[in-house]
């Protein structure tokens, strides 16, 4: 199954309703499965130029990666699209700071970053900072990623409840960024896929301003029709005040994708076998 | 920055700036805040500011300490709330977010390994599950979608004419999966209706829509999916 046909993707994104500038940026790569998401900061237009750098660099280099090798091959016990994720987003963290060195309006820039590769029925997940990616299965929503914040910190040490979280007063605070750094730890992990699944890249202009019941009852409600879906999420946050740029990648899945089977591994040949 | 402000009796006694990561609570002298009465135990509390965030933590005092009359052991303190020892208040006052003149004070910011606060340990001689922790207040309403007038949806043909249909969600799907579906969307200015899915547009007053959001106006009628309805503002 290819690719781009077993996954519909849609994206969108505004400045809010505060905000003059757009320091979000989104790319996607439909012939390979790829789509990736940052959310830029740093003072006057650095922070465009960050998340702007990141997903162009990021893109270009995978693109290339991808076009040698398929995702799913396997180099060593890793994948392809976990080796070449990892070791993309090091180097293009590299070139951030590095402009970020050399160039003095860019000095303090940096990004946070989520980004995806779906391949043989699975997607790698990749993220820095506080840019998520959430799963709409089966009617429930679920988050697939774990910000790199002060507040997941307090959350995951039991000083705060999730449900206090909410009225804190120390949103915003990451603990992990691109570019900020001469080196990085993006956190990657596997999930599986199914059809029918809708995923959601989405900048915390989204989760801020939006309930997670409202975003489960709008993917629920509109996944037929994922630019509207898109819309709408924006028209939610921008209603609700808009006070951050905001940014949404939506991908259904409408098949299942197997890897080919000369290319894949006995476990994904097992897999495809099972079910046939 | 936020501050307590003490107060016996409906008189403001001092205003205390929540300046440093603990700020303690007590009858001894060594305390930031000494409330010198025999209610207070000598190390009572002590109030724990992480960034813009402070926590309320009884240290095991006599006579409990009490926010806005509940009992607490730990509490993670929200604009407005009153701390009760003995017969004195201290009121809880963090506005940052409204006196922030600064810009950027929502912006995403890096917190970097230097200026990590250390978070202080949660009360350790206590069960976690003995703690239940308070109800936090509901989160802000979201602006007027609340206060804006309820609209409805009348069935006017079909099996179900005569039915009626409350548009009180923040979306309402209508029409058959697979065949038609579109979307009112309940927004602070209004009910918009969209096309999700589907060959043909809905139509509004006898104009087909197109991909774009039409807002609806009281007594529209929409045609989808071979049935007609009328929208209207309740009353």
């Amino acid at each position: 199954m290819d690719i781009a046909n077993a996954l519909e993707i849609a994206t969108q994104t505004s400045p809010g309703m505060v905000r003059s500038h757009n320091e979000d940026a989104v790319l996607t790569l439909p012939a390979y499965g790829f789509v990736v998401l940052a959310d830029g900061m740093g003072g006057y237009n650095a922070g465009e130029v960050a998340s702007g750098m990141a997903t162009a660099v990021l893109g270009s280099e995978l693109e290339k990666a991808f076009a040698t090798k398929s995702p799913q091959t396997l180099d060593g016990n890793r994948t392809w699209a976990q080796v070449q994720l990892e070791a993309e987003i090091k180097r293009t963290n590299t070139s951030i700071y590095q402009a970020a060195q050399s160039q003095p309006q860019y000095a303090g820039m940096g990004t946070t970053l989520v980004c995806a590769v779906f391949y043989d029925n699975k997607v790698t997940v990749a993220h820095i900072g506080d840019s998520r990616m959430y799963r709409h299965r089966g009617g429930e929503l679920a988050c697939i990623t774990r910000d790199h914040s002060l507040l997941e910190e307090q959350i995951s040490a039991g000083i705060i409840t999730r449900e206090q979280a909410r009225h804190s007063q120390n949103k915003n605070l990451v603990t992990r960024a691109l570019g900020v750094d001469p080196t990085v730890e993006p956190e990657l992990h596997d999930h599986d896929v199914l059809p029918g699944d809708v995923y959601l890249l989405c900048s915390d202009g989204l989760n801020d301003m939006v309930e997670d019941e409202e975003i489960s009852m709008t993917l629920g409600a509109l996944s037929a029709n994922l630019p509207v879906c898109a819309d709408q999420l924006i028209g939610q946050a921008n209603d609700n005040g808009g006070r951050d740029n905001v940014s949404v990648i939506l991908i259904k899945v409408k098949n299942a994708f197997p890897a080919a089977r000369n290319g894949g591994s006995w476990w994904s040949r097992f897999w495809a076998w099972l079910t046939k | 920055m936020a501050k307590l402000i003490l107060s016996m009796d409906n008189l403001v006694l001092k205003d205390i700036g929540l300046d440093k990561e603990r700020t303690t609570i007590g009858r001894k002298p060594h305390n930031d805040i000494q409330i010198d009465n025999l209610a207070i135990s000598g190390e009572h509390a002590v109030v724990i500011t992480i960034l813009n965030d402070s926590f309320l933590e009884d240290l095991g005092s006599t006579n409990g300490t009490f926010v806005n009359g509940q009992a607490v052991k730990k509490h993670f303190l929200q604009n407005g709330d009153t701390i009760e020892l003995g017969k004195y208040r201290l009121k809880y006052v963090n506005d940052a977010p409204a006196a922030a003149s600064a810009p950027d004070f929502e912006r995403t910011m890096i917190l970097r390994p230097g200026q990590t606060v250390k978070p202080a340990a949660p009360v350790s001689d206590e069960p976690p599950r003995a703690q239940t922790p308070p109800p936090a207040p509901p989160p802000p309403a979201p602006p007027s979608t609340a206060a804006s007038p309820v609209g409805a949806i009348k069935v006017l043909t079909g099996g179900n004419a005569g039915k009626e249909l409350e548009l009180t969600k923040s979306l309402t799907t209508l029409g058959k999966p697979g065949v038609q579906v579109a979307v009112i969307a309940r927004r602070p200015l209004g009910y918009f209706i969209t096309h999700v899915e589907g060959a043909s547009f809905p139509i509004v007053n006898g104009q087909a829509l197109d991909a774009q959001p039409r807002k609806l106006i009281d007594h529209d009628i929409v045609e989808l999916a071979g049935t007609k309805m009328e929208f209207f503002i309740k009353s």
